[in-house]
């Protein structure tokens, strides 16, 4: 589908947003700069209580406040959802039950967003306490009382065991056996803009609503306002407008979206709400803090014979994305370094905090960090370097791993070498002096979900694309602009097939009622699907305008070239049309030109329960240096430099790829020294720090410089080789800075935030003689369901569980 | 978003009107000069005054002048201000330096000097909106009978984190108080009660009118901030270190008077009388500053209500004091 490089005219180079110049002005519209005459504001009574029955709701008070128009609580909205369909556990508010200190309660709408704010005080709630759930260790302690009456057992919400081939034969073969423990703290998206959204209704005979919401996901959207208001999705219309920043906290359907277009409804007239910060910690959605072990038995070249993997994700009191972040948390540990048998087995626990779900790399930075550690331990035991061991071992491109994922291209191995060279590695590495240090780790993540979130057999994203006879084109896609550029790749592509300017194309995108479905802004998978799907319908619209130009100009249609606003002869460039020219000729004769596209990944290989996460269309690979300075007399660590290579495939735009790994990278930093949703378990359950000064994530001052090198090994299911580089170039930077601390003052931080006082402690006990370490010590023991056994690929599978193996968990067994 | 309560915004020309409409308005009645500090309280229901009467249209307040070899500062000269006039950066490098530290760029256009010396002390069980605080059922500094800190503890101890402060105090600076019944002059120290709700001395309507700077000869002094990030956070530990030297400067001399003065760990800047004690007639040798980092060390006592871990910021007080004497030394060589 894809031209030779050298033929390319507009992908691959670096250029401007297409929406560049309107955010700098300040003319970007995000769903706050919405205003409609009438509109009205809405305000949420959020639960003082961490885990409460509600006993009682008066409204009567708030009813009767000047200026408020309409009050509203759980009874109004009684129908639940959720992202996932497995875990269809929210409600928009809370109907009888409060899950953690934010949940919503209840609704306002008035004239002025003072007076709604007033009449949040006149709402009386009656609570009847109960046992808060602070942690997943506490989940897993206290099975009752039950945060949620679904799961897999008491407070536990999700148990998954895997087995790919017999691993204790694998760890008997291995020369090297080793053991580790390790914990990443949770963290949020902190997106700029908050959530925002308004509602407006048409009352019948139309009926018709419209929701302009800061959204990842309007398709998702789409389909919860559907269910929840119980309208026909002809009368819904979502137009995700421009998010600044989302990061995977907007790919939810979220309380506050379904309350302000109930209270259209109710009252006739639009309404509004923007979340205070402090609310967008409560929506949350981010990283599972997860608590992981890993035993992995080596050779002495270093070569994997068997791996084990447990995490235990603290998701917080709702489902949301949870299941597949489980899943995440074992998935992805087998296509970076050949792993012959793998056994995983993951636990999510609800707890009474705001609800976990997906951030950027989505449930698997945390387990990245844990292999990654555990391989640079393995490494100096075995006494080899930790680039070479990795070297020596790469999965092997175009073909599976030990749990039937399909591997395409691979650019590790190019990767591992451009920052080992680009860093001086060789002469550094255990080489520097005390204080100074430099570390290493590599990653890879997938450019999009094989699967949809809900089951169905339609493509993931579609196109609709529109040729006027003035030579301009539009470009219709249910995809989401949330920084991330994802206007410009479509403008950037379709350019490329029609040989007109990025610019001349119009974009319109993220409306249920003018574009058709894409899935939404996450998993990193809006490039190749949405890539895909313009390449197809640019190609069907340059075939159609191609052959009545070929008519005219009385050549064979192959014969044509599409380049620089022209259709012309590629034999004698000076015979041709203008592209407008040729657009008219078709449109004279067939009528207005139009043509659609779409893309459905390939189907996965695996077919065992579970196999669902994981698969992709393509892997993207990264591998980072960090170096650091360590203070020992404070314990403060200090990332100067970041070396970063990422296997993009193809760049489609040489910029706001630079731009997505330098902002991976970024937010890697902040969660390898810093970030930290921390509570007050002792205290209510209460967040500690909901806001952005106490809430600590690097400024521009913390940032290192990054050095980046951009790998490119196209890959034949990306658009003209293209894969991802939104997420992947995040997983590396925690293990490289781990290891990195390690290589300067000797000790072992195995968890992250790596913060100044468990740098401090560690080398305290290591002055001391002991263990030269801080992190977990204990993983909880868990009754796990029994296992569904897969034989791996070498071992004669087909991709299904072995006859009787597994299944369900066992839901009724509660580790007591 | 979070909304600024209604109030009433009195703008007088001079001292004696402010005075007499903060005296009108009571207990309802704040003085304001950046609002960087205020108004983010009022957004949460921290502070709640009806009446809010700002002391920026109040030309004395706003001005410098030398008196006596050394400065006066007026109370509204904005942070920025203090820390960019490159005569005042000569004579009073470390007041400039702590004057930058504070938060952000931004922020410090619109903050003042007398805003960060009256800062309200902070904590993260009362730096918070109404909201969350009602789901901890309050604390003793507004609105509620406990303190979360320390809940056996009848006073609040939320954290004086005024940069500028323990500045101030090392150096040996004098605030003007002008209220209803006059005015007077009292050492910086005296502003500041170790109470985390009664942290100022003065009373509600007196106005903090001037601050006087001795002549900046025969002493040197250095603040040292800790604290998370170096773009914007408040200080979890500040470390002010000032030293008047004995003899001719630049001859090895000794040390003839010092004090240390923390930040951060306590509801007011914090001297520690016997840190400085054991510098006098020092040379600020290893064992000196050693000592005195220890005696440093001995009383500061951070609690669980700012960012860290309160053991950690214990042992960095020790770590910062050394830090410090050892620059005031190093710039004696």
């Amino acid at each position: 589908m894809a031209g030779a490089r050298d033929s390319l005219r507009v992908v691959g180079k670096a250029l401007r947003k297409v929406d560049a110049t309107a955010k700098v002005v300040g003319a970007t519209k995000f769903a706050d700069d919405v205003a409609l005459p009438r509109m009205l504001y809405a305000k949420l009574l959020r639960s003082p209580h961490p885990h409460a029955r509600i006993l009682r709701i008066d409204t009567s008070r708030a009813v009767a406040l000047a200026g408020v128009k309409a009050v509203l609580t759980g009874k109004d909205l009684p129908i639940p959802f959720g992202i996932l369909p497995v875990s269809q556990d929210e409600h928009a508010l809370a109907l009888d039950k409060v899950r953690f200190v934010g949940d919503p309660v209840a609704a306002v709408a008035a004239g002025s967003e003072e007076t709604a704010t007033a009449a949040l005080e006149l709402i009386d709630v009656t609570y009847e306490a109960l046992r808060p759930v602070t942690d997943a260790a506490d989940a897993v302690a206290h099975p009752e009382p039950r945060i949620h009456d679904y799961g897999d057992g008491g407070n536990l919400h999700k148990l998954i065991d895997l087995e790919f081939g017999d691993v204790a034969e694998g760890f008997a073969e291995a020369d090297l056996v080793r053991e580790d423990l390790l914990f990443f703290e949770g963290s949020t998206h902190l997106p700029m803009e908050q959530h925002a959204a308004v509602a407006d209704w048409s009352p019948p005979p139309d009926g018709k609503l419209t929701l302009w919401s800061s959204t990842q996901t309007p398709h998702y959207v789409h389909r919860a306002l559907a269910k929840v208001l119980e309208l026909s999705p002809a009368k819904i219309r979502v137009i995700a407008t421009p998010n600044g920043g989302g990061f995977g906290g907007k790919s939810d359907p979220f309380s506050h979206e379904i309350v302000v277009a109930k209270l259209a409804m109710l009252t006739g007239r639009p309404v509004k709400i923007t979340l205070t910060r402090e609310e967008v910690f409560y929506c949350h959605r981010g990283r599972h803090p997860t608590l992981m072990w890993v035993k992995t038995g080596v050779k002495k070249d270093g070569a994997i014979t068997a791996m084990h993997f447990k995490s235990l994700l603290d998701g917080g009191g709702y489902g949301s994305y949870g299941v597949a972040s489980t899943y995440y948390t074992g998935a992805l540990q087998t296509v970076t370094y050949h792993v012959p048998r793998y056994k995983f087995q993951g636990a999510r626990a609800f707890t009474n905090k705001p609800p976990c779900g997906p951030k950027r790399g989505h449930g698997t930075p945390q387990p990245r960090f844990a292999l990654e550690v555990h391989i640079d331990k393995i490494a100096e035991q075995l006494g080899m370097d930790p680039a070479e061991l990795r070297l020596k071992h790469l999965v092997p491109p175009n073909s599976l791993t030990a749990n039937w994922l399909r591997i395409g291209s691979m650019g590790l191995g190019p990767c591992i070498h451009k920052v080992v060279e680009g860093s001086g590695w060789k002469e550094k590495f255990r080489k520097l002096p005390p204080g100074k240090g430099i570390g290493l780790a590599c990653s890879s993540y997938i450019t999009g979900a094989g699967l949809a979130i809900y089951w169905n057999p339609m493509p993931h994203s579609g196109v609709q694309l529109k040729c006027d006879r003035g030579g301009g084109v539009t470009v219709f896609c249910g995809s989401t602009e949330i920084g991330q550029g994802s206007d410009s790749i479509l403008a950037m592509i379709v350019a490329e097939v029609l040989g007109v300017d990025p610019f001349d194309i119009a974009i319109v995108t993220g409306d249920t009622d003018l574009t058709p479905v894409d899935l939404g802004s996450y998993s990193s998978r809006v490039t190749l699907m949405t890539g895909n799907a313009a390449i197809q319908a640019a190609e069907r619209a340059r075939d159609i305008i191609a052959s009545h130009a070929a008519r005219k100009l009385a050549l064979p249609a192959e014969r044509l070239a599409f380049a620089e606003r022209r259709v012309f002869d590629v034999e004698n460039p000076a015979r041709g049309l203008t592209f407008a020219e040729a657009v008219q000729l078709a449109e004279a004769a067939e009528g207005t030109v139009g043509t659609v596209g779409s893309y459905t990944p390939p189907p996965s290989p695996g077919r065992y329960r579970g196999a669902g996460v994981g698969p992709s269309p393509a892997y993207s690979y990264s591998a980072c240096v960090a170096e650091v300075d360590v203070d020992p007399a404070t314990g403060i660590v200090r990332v100067p430099r970041i070396f970063i290579a990422h296997d993009v495939g193809r760049s489609i735009n040489a910029a706001t790829v630079m731009g997505q790994i330098e902002g991976s990278v970024y937010m890697g930093l902040g969660e390898a020294l810093m970030e930290e949703m921390a509570y007050r378990g002792n205290r209510n359950v209460v967040h500690k720090i909901p806001s952005l000064l106490e809430y600590k994530s690097p400024t521009t001052l913390e940032m290192c410089d990054v050095v980046t090198y951009v790998v490119e090994d196209p890959d034949p299911n990306g658009p003209f080789g293209a894969k991802e580089c939104g997420q992947g170039p995040l997983l590396p930077v925690p293990p490289a800075v781990a290891n990195a601390v390690y290589d300067a003052v000797g000790v072992r931080i195995d968890e992250v935030p790596i913060t100044p006082e468990k740098v401090f402690k560690a080398l305290r006990r290591k002055a001391k003689g002991e263990a030269a370490r801080y992190g977990p010590t204990a993983f909880p023991d868990i009754v796990w369901p029994e296992p569904t056994r897969v034989p791996p690929p070498w071992e004669g599978g087909d991709g299904k569980a072995a006859e009787g193996s597994g299944g369900r968990a066992k839901t009724v067994k509660v580790p007591v | 978003m979070l909304r600024l309560p209604s109030f009433n915004y009195l703008q007088p020309k001079t001292l004696a009107e402010a005075i007499a409409m903060q005296v009108d308005a009571g207990p309802d009645g704040a003085f304001v000069a950046g609002g960087t500090d205020l108004y983010p309280n009022m957004k949460r229901r921290q502070q709640e005054p009806k009446v809010v009467i700002s002391l920026m249209g109040i030309r004395e307040l706003a001005g410098w002048e030398m008196r006596d070899a050394g400065w006066v500062v007026g109370p509204c000269v904005t942070l920025s201000d203090l820390s960019i006039l490159p005569s005042f950066r000569q004579s009073y490098p470390a007041v400039a330096h702590a004057a930058e530290l504070v938060s952000t760029p931004l922020l410090r256009n619109m903050g003042t000097l007398g805003g960060n010396l009256c800062l309200d002390t902070r904590c993260n069980y009362y730096d918070q909106t109404y909201e969350w605080r009602k789901a901890i059922d309050f604390c003793m500094k507004k609105d509620g009978k406990i303190c979360w800190v320390a809940p056996s503890s009848p006073r609040c101890w939320a954290v004086s984190s005024s940069d500028v402060a323990p500045v101030m105090m090392a150096i040996g600076a004098e605030f003007r108080l002008v209220g209803p019944k006059g005015e007077r002059v009292v050492p910086a120290g005296r502003l500041y009660a170790n109470d985390g709700i009664n942290y100022l001395t003065k009373h509600p309507a007196e106005i903090l009118a001037e601050v006087r700077l001795p002549a900046p000869n025969g002493w040197d002094a250095v603040y040292l901030k800790l604290r998370r990030r170096s773009s914007f956070d408040f200080p979890v530990l500040g470390v002010a270190a000032w030293v008047k030297w004995g003899t001719g400067k630049g001859e090895g001399g000794s040390v003839a008077e010092a004090r240390i003065v923390l930040g951060g760990v306590a509801s007011q800047p914090q001297e520690v009388p016997t840190a400085g004690a054991t510098l006098a007639g020092s040379d600020l040798s290893d064992e000196a500053i050693a000592a005195a980092a220890d005696a440093a060390y001995r009383p500061a006592k951070p609690l669980d209500n700012t960012d860290f871990d309160l053991s950690w910021r214990k042992q960095m007080t020790r770590v910062y004091v050394k830090a410090a004497l050892e620059e005031l030394r190093e710039r004696q060589r």
